[in-house]
């Protein structure tokens, strides 16, 4: 199967169409007959990702790419980037405004989800320069 | 059991998403954090929430969710009506607090096989 490749735009503090990005991807996935558990890891690590980048990020890009042996999420936004990463992935911390934990976000669970559920993550951010977020998915086991 | 015999059978209120209501519904789950309702909601449930905002609606899609109910007489915003009609994810509505229409929930069957 030739790799296949396909971005969505994120764009920051758009509660309206947040979580697009990853049901279109859910989407793409059934139709590609990959593996439900499959799909349903890379379901919450999509939102997880998304959400973040509409609380927290500039605007973004939700990138999917699918090979042969292996699902690659990417997403990416402009904003204003993670001061220390270590710390970002404690269970509980969380930088989320009362008005986004009223709303149920910021349970400081959404980063470690993510690395719980993808079998590679790989967090880059500068100061002020955005962030990348890349989880690898295996469609094969080793 | 179907959302529709939910809806019935404790009397609540369908605001939103009818096309779904024929749907079977497989289990339940309570809990107003997103993060955790994403980890830990088994596919085809009911969910109990008291979450009111349009991306709950997302949030059921992403974890294949039978229908919604809000609780503790919580009424969602027009926008979410309007993304769960669009989507066919039922919304329902009760007086009660999570914890008492899960207690009948689960009395009558919901989340009991897993």
């Amino acid at each position: 199967m030739p790799s296949f490749k396909k971005c969505f735009n994120i764009r920051s503090r758009d509660f309206i169409h947040a979580g697009e990005a990853s049901i279109a991807v859910q989407q793409l996935l059934k139709q590609m007959h990959v593996d439900s558990n499959l799909i349903r890891r890379i379901a919450i690590c999509g939102y997880e990702g998304e959400m973040n980048v509409v609380m927290h990020g500039g605007d973004g890009l939700f990138c999917v790419e699918i090979d042969k042996n292996k699902i690659v999420l990417n997403i990416s936004d402009d904003g204003q980037g993670i001061k220390d990463i270590a710390k970002v992935m404690e269970k509980g911390f969380s930088t989320a405004t009362d008005e986004y934990r009223e709303m149920g976000f910021g349970a400081g669970m959404g980063l470690p989800n993510m690395e719980k559920n993808a079998d590679n993550m790989i967090i880059e951010s500068e100061n002020e320069n955005g962030t990348t977020v890349q989880m690898t998915f295996f469609t094969k086991s080793a | 059991m179907k959302a529709s015999d939910l809806a019935k059978e404790f009397k609540l209120t369908v605001v939103a998403g009818k096309d779904g209501l024929e749907r079977e519904i497989s289990g339940g789950h309570c809990g107003d954090l997103l993060s955790e309702v994403m980890a830990n909601a088994p596919i085809g449930c009911v969910w109990l929430t008291i979450q009111i905002h349009q991306n709950i609606v997302a949030v059921a899609l992403l974890k294949e969710m039978a229908a919604i109910i809000l609780t503790g007489g919580n009424v969602p915003d027009a926008e979410t009506c309007a993304k769960a009609d669009e989507e066919g994810i039922p919304i329902m509505l009760s007086s009660l607090r999570s914890y008492e229409i899960a207690g009948r929930l689960y009395n009558v069957g919901v989340g009991r096989e897993r």
